[in-house]
């Protein structure tokens, strides 16, 4: 800048480029996506694109590189102990961005928070009776029975400071279903590579470089500052890309993937991701809020289910919909994740004859209606895929009243459990299949909003949660699975397929979880 | 409008004061009008006028003339979705001009949406029209506190643009109302916000015209023999303000139609299963990158006619019914 200044005295005419050079020396990394992270508070809302913004900003003990294999986070190794406890080394010299240490009680104190009743991260600690801290830098976690999968569980649980918690009055988490707003919803202090600098929800994020950071010696990044912008319009995302407005776009339509390649300086990566879009239905209740039907409740009849689920013609909707971006389904879990396989994920046919059938079979030969509760800015076209199924379960004659609303108005009608019918999609940051057992099939289940109740299946979860030996593990999961896909719990569509548009200044990888991890992002 | 309605329509009031026209019989009275006249003289006006009656008559007769019902999910099928107009390589013939993404037929869509956007564009106007037209008259004749109130609160109004106004309607609307409501009211609150978004033109207009009446002397001999001023009102001013709020609705149906595609465009207005003009243009406007140009193309195009039209027809309405025109 001094230069800049220099040349303005000397030469006007050559002083403006010179100081517009000096500024974009600074690397500036715009980005977009069409929905915003829901809250900044890191145990609020275990949420795809919260956590993706959250990873930037806090870190949790033991992370995942983008090839997602396990890697050290603030714990720089772990072991189990003799007793099947865990022993985790933290790492030395950590500072959060408000210049406070990161020490073992940090850690403590995280992990009650995490088990807090307003936090949507239990699930993840269910094992864990107690954390110790032993000294500064050492942490014992002690589970109810041997945890085999432990570290794998704790990707999710980013750091908090306990000070900083104390002081701005956010010890328990936002309660995100009751709209609360705490100091923590739009301010941070993570560890993380990078500040936040300002937070306006659904407007503008800006974080900028923690120049402190740990990790910038191994994996050095150059960007100074990003600024993320959700625009929810589809063909608007992908003009400001066309146009050089933002360098990355998280999620450009499918439709447009054709273009974005062709156009000079920007290209495309895909990756099949792990997250699986499916409908679910409210069996557990006695009578379903937004239907003709009065005093039974339909879904609760499997061959009702069967018939939805043979009525969905998930090949059109990944031709059509999808452009070919999808796989169809058979189970709430991805290629990738322990537990799946090919047989599992085998689909009962398309039959629209056959479905009808089970309709008439179970009494319901003229259909009934019901409200189908869809997010517009959550999922690959997800109101597009809403609204074909609603042409799909006509044909049935289930009358669907589609509902599409933006996810910040969607997650809460699931978690407050007003909804009959919903979209959901599930990704797997564990990459076990006792995840998806824990969240949306085990009768507590915090996402399992359908009031389904399997003894066996809840048997499972739990007992596979200490199954040390591998092979009476995968034994578990597979039978859980099988209960899990015969009653037809859930209407599984699709894994999805992601996509990145970015311009070719920005070198990042792409990864399956659909997180962009600026750290390992490098512009010139 | 047929052009024989606006005749009647048009004819009616003026044939109050023009005492030696009533011995004519009334279809000579029509095609003896200095409008019928006017009308028959401009091709351009019958074309509108043509246009604007096959629109009206298309939408009226949609579930006949459409090939397909596209509001109805058990006509649709996906595999259908994204085709190209008939003329285009990989088309099918019995989707003259495409299908939508879902594989809606999109010409039975236009007629459809066509459907929604008149029906809206009618009621709004003829919303605004009853407000305007009621506090117009009223501020005028009254004179006044009510006059002043009236008048200033149309000003205010008229230094916001229309559409924020039934924006800001329509966003309140929807907060209020349940979730479950929303898209079966959609339409109403439409009709709503538009029509109290455009108010203000008709009372400006029709309290200028009953200021000049109301110091009339057949008025002031109304009074004196004791009307109460409701009579006087509706019987007597009512009648003579009328003619330019007509003109004016002509052009505001227009507007409305354009306002009801914007509200819809914005994603405020009619939900996307039962697709209106403007829902159509958005949802084409997400395919306008992938190449699929007509999703959005002939539903834009069938708008731009329709108010082309509407507002030619309105243009050459008041020319035709001022006297110092002509």
């Amino acid at each position: 800048m001094k230069t800049a200044t220099f040349l303005k005295g000397a030469v006007l005419a050559a002083a403006l480029p010179m100081l517009i050079g000096a500024a974009s020396a600074e690397n500036v990394l715009r980005w977009t996506s069409q929905g915003d992270a829901l809250t900044l508070d890191p145990q609020s809302q275990n949420e795809g694109p919260t956590t993706a913004m959250n990873q930037n900003i806090y870190e949790s003990l033991v992370k995942r590189d983008w090839n997602l294999v396990l890697e050290p986070g603030l714990a720089e190794s772990w072991t189990p102990l003799d007793d099947g406890n865990w022993e985790f080394k933290l790492r030395q010299g950590v500072k959060f961005h408000d210049g406070a240490d990161f020490t073992a009680e940090d850690v403590v104190f995280t992990f009650n928070r995490a088990n807090a009743a307003s936090s949507d991260f239990k699930e993840y600690l269910k094992t864990i009776t107690e954390v110790k801290a032993v000294d500064d830098y050492t942490v014992h976690i002690i589970t109810d029975n041997p945890n085999p999968i432990l570290p794998n569980e704790l990707t999710s649980i980013f750091i908090v400071d306990k000070g900083w918690a104390e002081r701005n009055r956010v010890v328990e988490p936002q309660d995100y279903a009751a709209k609360q707003e705490t100091f923590a919803v739009r301010n941070a202090n993570g560890t993380g590579p990078f500040i936040v600098e300002q937070r306006l929800p659904d407007e503008l994020t800006v974080l900028v470089k923690n120049p402190d950071w740990w990790g910038l010696e191994d994996q050095p990044h150059n960007i100074d500052k990003i600024e993320y912008r959700p625009i929810k319009n589809a063909a608007t995302r992908v003009a400001a890309l066309l146009s050089g407005e933002v360098d990355f776009v998280l999620d450009p339509p499918l439709q447009d993937l054709k273009r974005i390649e062709a156009a000079d300086g920007l290209g495309v990566k895909t990756v099949n991701q792990i997250r699986t879009i499916f409908f679910g239905m409210d069996q557990g209740i006695d009578e379903l809020r937004s239907s003709n039907i009065k005093g039974k409740n339909p879904f609760a009849d499997k061959r009702v289910r069967q018939a939805m689920y043979q009525a969905l013609d998930v090949e059109a909707i990944r031709r059509v919909v999808m452009e070919g971006q999808s796989f169809p389904a058979g189970i709430i879990t991805s290629p990738g994740v322990l537990g799946f396989t090919e047989e599992l994920d085998e689909r009962l046919p398309f039959d629209v004859e056959g479905a009808k059938q089970l309709m008439a079979d179970a009494g319901y030969a003229d259909g009934f209606s019901v409200q189908l509760d869809c997010p517009n800015n959550r999922y690959n076209n997800d109101e597009n895929i809403c609204q074909a199924a609603v042409a799909m379960l006509a044909k049935i004659g289930i009358d669907v009243k589609l509902e599409a609303i933006p996810k910040s108005e969607h997650f809460p009608k699931l978690q407050n459990r007003v909804t009959d019918f919903y979209m959901l999609g599930w990704g797997v940051p564990t990459l076990d299949s006792a995840y998806v057992f824990d969240f949306l099939y085990d009768s507590e289940g915090s996402w399992n909003v359908t009031g389904f109740s399997n003894a066996r299946l809840d048997e499972l979860a739990e007992t596979m949660a200490s199954e040390t030996d591998l092979d009476k593990r995968a034994a578990m999961i597979a039978e859980a699975w099988a209960i899990a896909k015969d009653d037809i719990a859930y209407l599984p569509i699709h894994h999805q397929v992601i996509a990145w548009g970015m311009s070719d200044k920005l070198d990042m990888p792409i990864v399956a979880n659909d997180s962009p991890h600026f750290r390992w992002a490098r512009m010139n | 409008m047929a052009r024989e309605e606006i005749g009647k329509s048009e004819a009616a009031p003026a044939s109050s004061l023009e005492t030696g026209y009533e011995r004519l019989g009334f279809w000579a009275r029509i095609a003896d009008n200095d409008v019928t006249y006017s009308f028959l003289r401009s091709p351009l006006v019958m074309a509108a006028a043509g246009i604007t009656v096959t629109f009206i008559l298309a939408a009226v007769f949609a579930p006949l003339v459409a090939p397909f019902d596209p509001f109805d999910p058990t006509q649709i099928s996906l595999w259908d979705g994204k085709l190209p107009p008939a003329w285009v390589q990989g088309s099918n013939p019995a989707y003259f001009l495409g299908t939508d993404d879902q594989g809606r037929d999109l010409f039975s869509t236009i007629l459809y949406g066509g459907r929604i956007s008149l029906l809206v564009g009618f009621a709004a106007v003829f919303l605004s029209m009853a407000l305007g037209i009621g506090l117009g008259v009223a501020a005028g004749y009254l004179g006044g506190w009510f006059d002043a109130f009236v008048m200033r609160l149309a000003d205010v109004q008229l230094t916001i643009p229309g559409i924020l106004t039934a924006i800001l309607i329509n966003g309140i609307a929807r907060s209020v109302l349940p979730i479950e409501l929303r898209d079966e009211l959609a339409i109403y609150v439409v009709i709503l916000a538009i029509g109290f978004s455009d108010w203000p033109q008709f009372a400006r207009v029709t309290r200028a015209a009953a200021l000049v009446e109301a110091e009339k002397e057949y008025i002031q001999a109304a009074r004196v023999i004791g009307l109460r001023p409701f009579i006087i009102i509706v019987r007597h001013i009512l009648p003579n303000v009328l003619r330019p709020a007509l003109v004016l609705a002509t052009i505001g149906l227009a507007l409305a139609i354009i306002a009801e595609a914007t509200l819809s465009f914005l994603g405020q207005g009619v939900p996307p299963t039962t697709p209106s003009l403007g829902t159509l243009i958005r949802i084409g406007n997400d395919y306008l990158f992938s190449g699929l140009w007509w999703i959005t193309l002939f539903p834009a195009l069938a708008l731009v006619t329709l108010v082309l039209a509407v507002n030619l027809l309105g243009d050459w309405l008041r020319d035709a019914l001022n006297p110092k025109l002509r």
